[in-house]
């Protein structure tokens, strides 16, 4: 990992660390259930303990979301979701809040923009960067490249299956942190978090990841008490998206407290 | 013969391929590539991969001179492969077969596949049971309703169906759920992918058990006609039986390979599935090629009559070969397909499958525009998949069925349409 002061996420995560604890990283999807929602359940967020924020880009086919998350996005797309949408967002929250927003979207969507005006955008808005799921180092020459013109984190995956070569290209490639992935599955909550998670971070601090943030499953406090006792950061995404669902912008707000402690 | 384009390796295929997959399943996917990789240097494995193909599939499949449909469409003389003739009624079954080989080796026990119009799902089904393996077969809901009778023959054949109401519910979206899937069960599950798309090593593995057509072919155009043909003809979806018989006939300048896309209404309605013919550059799925998509890079719906070409992008490696303009790929309509359909079955007594009959309506088509030239010519047109399974659909199509809907019934609604709607 590049160890980059500008890194708006390895400060907010650092930030945290000072506090004493791991930094709390929440998910929403862009424009749900509608843009101006979204934006108020993005402040409610991070108002009430997140450190950062991601804001997830609807998608066609997204392969590692869950059915909560795809049934959102897919909603979000039938409404004639537009992806300039995502920057007046990023702004948007940006602006009111100050925090870390990272934008996750699977990679065609930057690829069609082409990856150094995507880049662009994203710093115009304020963004902090991306994290991309379905892009490996191996083939994200020209998103390194656009990510470093313009400063911003790109956060690549490491996973259980990971080889220790693996994990260190990924480490190497990451600035910001590296996301630990906790389980091999798709997005949602589950009841417990598993072990391969601690294994994920130890393999990628071995490789030289200075800061590795873990998701995928994690819904409940003691989830992020367990997981924030060796990562640095914890993510949590479908058990917002619910919140947000059946509750609206107070509900995440609600929840945010109840996960980061604060209630 | 030298090699210009045979043989072409993963991951890349000029600007097209690679692995654009999530982290978690590029383990497997190396374990894939090297296990393959292995066996096919490994005579034991393909010893016990040709036995497969001669005492099982039946081949080498036949290439049968199709004179009567030829003299409807023009002069040349036309000649099809008939994988329509192998083991569950088309070429899928050779790809799944060297992929249950391989996942034997791999040391899986749960084998899992999309399919569109359920031929490979009933390929991979019936690979499950000769392997004595568990199958969990993806297919859209949409698809579940127009073959129905073939998620019927997966399950006789201990399958289990999961029709995918996500999106589209099309073959697109049946893969998406089967990758959601196997990065779940990666542990015990081998994913059988039924073209030549998605990440590196499957463009490469899937083609390579698909070349035994266009190696047969070849032998018997040779055998048949003491030529090589002039046109090899073969529809595309993801472009597996394709590339399977251009593979024989690549680096034979002299013959010119066409690829018929699905049209659908016509590629002008933006109802089609011609990914190379209007797509872009872009990335689904793990491969990055030809794709049809809007401005922001989301995927576009594709339509065709055929569910098994109902696909918005292409294998990278057709991708490549149409850059290179070694390959020549065009739309083929619903209408178009369906009039070669009717054809082949009332000239010649063989139903093919309505994803083949885009291929013989491109070859009738060429024919045509070849005129009296066309005497001297030969096409070799590569008859996919046999009909069987698209009789409701053609019924449909062509009014055969009884008016279910008595206040539609006009005088001449007992009168088959064939022949006219086309």
């Amino acid at each position: 990992m590049t160890p980059t002061p500008q890194s708006k996420s390895a400060a907010a995560i650092d930030a945290a660390a000072g506090e004493g604890r791991s930094a709390f990283i929440g998910y929403l999807p862009a424009g749900y259930p509608d843009k101006e929602t979204s934006i108020q359940a993005a402040i409610a967020l991070i108002e009430n303990g997140a450190d950062i924020l991601e804001v997830g880009i609807p998608y066609s086919d997204p392969v590692m979301d869950g059915p909560v998350i795809q049934q959102a996005t897919t909603e979000v797309l039938a409404r004639g979701f537009r992806i300039s949408e995502v920057f007046d967002i990023v702004k948007a929250v940006t602006d009111a809040t100050g925090a870390a927003v990272l934008v996750m979207t699977y990679y065609n969507l930057i690829d069609r923009m082409g990856a150094e005006e995507f880049a662009r955008r994203l710093v115009e808005a304020g963004g902090a960067g991306a994290i991309t799921p379905d892009l490996i180092p191996d083939e994200a020459q020209d998103w390194i490249a656009a990510t470093d013109k313009y400063g911003l984190d790109r956060v690549f995956l490491s996973a259980p299956t990971s080889s220790p070569e693996r994990t260190q290209l990924v480490a190497q490639a990451s600035r910001g942190f590296v996301y630990g992935v906790s389980i091999m599955g798709v997005t949602g909550a589950r009841d417990s978090v598993s072990d391969l998670a601690a294994q994920v971070v130890r393999a990628s601090k071995a490789a030289g990841a200075q800061r590795v943030c873990v998701g995928l499953g994690v819904s409940a406090r003691s989830h992020v008490e367990e997981i924030g006792s060796y990562a640095d950061g914890v993510i949590v995404g479908t058990a917002l998206v619910t919140a947000l669902r059946d509750g609206g912008a107070e509900a995440v707000g609600q929840l945010a407290r109840e996960l980061s402690g604060k209630s | 013969m030298t090699t210009q384009y045979r043989d072409a390796a993963g991951p890349y295929f000029g600007d097209y391929g690679g692995r654009w997959m999530p982290e978690s399943l590029v383990a497997a996917l190396d374990e894939v590539a090297d296990t393959f990789a292995k066996a096919k240097a490994d005579p034991e494995f393909t010893q016990e991969y040709f036995r497969l193909c001669r005492e099982y599939t039946g081949r080498p499949s036949l290439l049968t001179e199709v004179k009567r449909f030829a003299a409807e469409a023009g002069r040349a003389r036309i000649f099809l492969k008939r994988e329509d003739l192998n083991h569950t009624g088309s070429h899928k079954i050779n790809n799944v077969l060297g992929q249950a080989l391989i996942a034997r080796r791999l040391g899986k026990t749960r084998l899992i596949a999309e399919t569109g119009a359920g031929q490979h799902g009933v390929a991979t089904a019936t690979a499950a049971a000769l392997f004595g393996m568990e199958c969990v077969v993806y297919m859209g809901s949409a698809d579940t309703r127009r073959q129905a009778l073939n998620v019927a023959r997966m399950q006789l054949l201990g399958a289990e169906v999961i029709p995918v109401d996500h999106g589209a519910q099309t073959l697109k979206d049946a893969i998406n759920e089967a990758l959601r899937d196997w990065v779940a069960s990666v542990d015990t599950t081998h994913y059988v992918l039924g073209t030549v798309a998605g990440p590196h090593p499957f463009p490469e593995m899937v083609r390579w058990f698909h070349q035994v057509i266009g190696e047969e072919a070849r032998e018997q155009i040779l055998a048949q006609t003491g030529r090589l043909p002039d046109a090899v003809a073969a529809c595309v979806g993801g472009g597996s039986n394709a590339i399977g018989i251009f593979h024989g006939f690549l680096d034979d300048p002299d013959v010119e390979l066409f690829g018929y896309e699905a049209g659908g209404d016509g590629v002008a309605t933006g109802r089609h599935a011609s990914a190379i013919t209007l797509g872009r550059s872009g990335v689904l799925h793990g491969a990055r090629s030809y794709l049809m998509q809007d401005e922001d890079g989301q995927t576009v719906d594709s339509h065709s009559i055929s569910a098994g070409l109902d696909y918005p992008s292409v294998g990278p490696q057709h991708a490549y070969l149409s850059d290179q303009g070694r390959v020549t790929y065009q739309p083929v309509t619903d209408a178009e397909c369906m009039s070669a359909f009717e054809s082949l079955c009332r000239t010649e007594g063989i139903i093919p499958a309505i994803e083949s009959a885009h291929a013989l309506a491109g070859a009738a088509r060429l024919s045509a525009e070849w005129g009296s030239e066309g005497a001297a010519k030969v096409i070799v047109v590569n008859l996919s998949g046999r009909g069987d399974k698209d009789v409701a659909t053609a019924a449909e199509w062509f009014d055969l069925l009884p008016d279910q809907d008595t206040e539609d019934q006009s005088e001449d609604s007992g009168a088959p349409n064939i022949g006219v709607q086309a």
